[in-house]
């Protein structure tokens, strides 16, 4: 009896855990940098987490470039320069933004030529397996953000 | 003994007018720039390189426009095209006097950066932009004389690698003087109020 009590109870938790990091997102503003020849393209999005933990994201993929990697650049120093970045921490109760100049979904060799206004679908995975897919709008190369 | 009201505001004022007059002394007539006054510290505009039309191109053929010069390379995905579509908004902002202006964007990858690619590229910006490419030592020639500096990083494999690079924009008067420096990071407010001005000196008679 107390037995199938905890069981039920580690299977609640799981199931709830399990749930959890997919479901305290919201994306908002997703959009993508369309630059002319092919050439590696941004992604950028604005994440909130809703939740009372934080939350890990892992990896992004999408069936549209044929890498998507995150990266984070940074000018510090005067120096402009990107890193890979194997996880970003989603802090409980505050939006997280991928914005230019910061983190970014970094695309490579577009499966297709992407026009302004298509949509692509990135799927970002989260730190228990959960998914969280986002559709991004894809702009000009002179965009400045997701409606300017 | 402590000094009345009206002496220690007397002495302030003559201090206020001191400096006043130093600083007026120092700066001669110079507008009220915003960015980073570089004027006299740098070397005026100078390079022999290809323009993304494939023609050769010197300093001296920008004679005559206020230039901002860049440093970066196509495949960077995230910082370059940030700074170029900001540079397109401050163009934008301008209105008619950005005519009068040019962004020259310098490549720090000549392996991989052709004319054509830049071609493709500045213009996915801004009409008023060029690309340029050269060999690689004529390309570093140039990131030396303005203390500019780029490094290739490691090969990811599959051919792909980033070139970090100096972040900085060269803003260069009409007579190819170097005169003020922006960040990525400046309030574009202030690249605007220091173009209008660079713009309204004209060329030295």
């Amino acid at each position: 009896m107390t037995k199938t009590f905890i069981a039920l109870l580690l299977l609640c938790a799981t199931g709830t855990a399990f749930a959890n990091d997919a479901a305290s997102l919201r994306a908002s503003g997703a959009w993508i940098r369309v630059m002319p020849a092919n050439l590696p393209a941004g992604g950028y999005v604005t994440l909130e987490n809703t939740g009372d933990t934080p939350v890990t994201l892992t990896t992004a993929s999408t069936t549209a470039f044929g890498h998507a990697m995150i990266h984070r650049s940074s000018t510090d120093g005067g120096m402009g320069r990107m890193e890979m970045v194997h996880s970003v921490t989603l802090p409980p109760h505050a939006s997280t933004a991928f914005a230019p100049g910061g983190y970014h979904v970094m695309l490579t060799d577009a499966v297709k030529p992407l026009a302004v206004g298509d949509k692509v679908p990135v799927t970002f995975t989260l730190g228990d397996g959960s998914t969280l897919p986002v559709d991004f709008i894809a702009r000009p190369a002179n965009a400045t953000g997701p409606t300017d | 003994m402590k000094s009345s009201f009206p002496v220690r505001l007397l002495a302030l004022l003559v201090l206020l007018v001191g400096v006043a007059a130093l600083a007026g002394c120092q700066r001669g007539a110079q507008p009220p720039w915003r960015l980073t006054d570089v004027s006299g510290h740098l070397p005026d505009l100078d390079f022999k390189l290809t323009d993304d039309n494939g023609k050769t191109v010197t300093g001296a053929d920008y004679r005559g426009k206020v230039v901002l010069l860049y440093f970066g390379y196509t495949h960077c995905p995230d910082v370059c095209p940030l700074t170029l579509a900001q540079l397109h908004v401050v163009m934008q902002r301008l209105g008619a006097p950005a005519d009068d202006a040019r962004i020259l964007f310098v490549s720090v990858d000549p392996a991989r950066d052709t004319p054509p690619i830049m071609h493709a590229y500045v213009n996915a910006f801004d009409k008023r932009a060029i690309g340029l490419v050269g060999s690689p030592r004529d390309t570093e020639a140039l990131a030396k004389r303005f203390r500019s500096a780029f490094t290739r990083e490691p090969d990811k494999g599959d051919g792909a690698y980033d070139v970090s690079h100096s972040s900085a924009i060269y803003i260069f008067d009409r007579d190819g003087k170097a005169r003020l420096l922006a960040t990525p990071s400046a309030a574009q407010d202030d690249i605007v109020h220091d173009l209008h001005l660079l713009l309204d000196l004209g060329v030295k008679a």
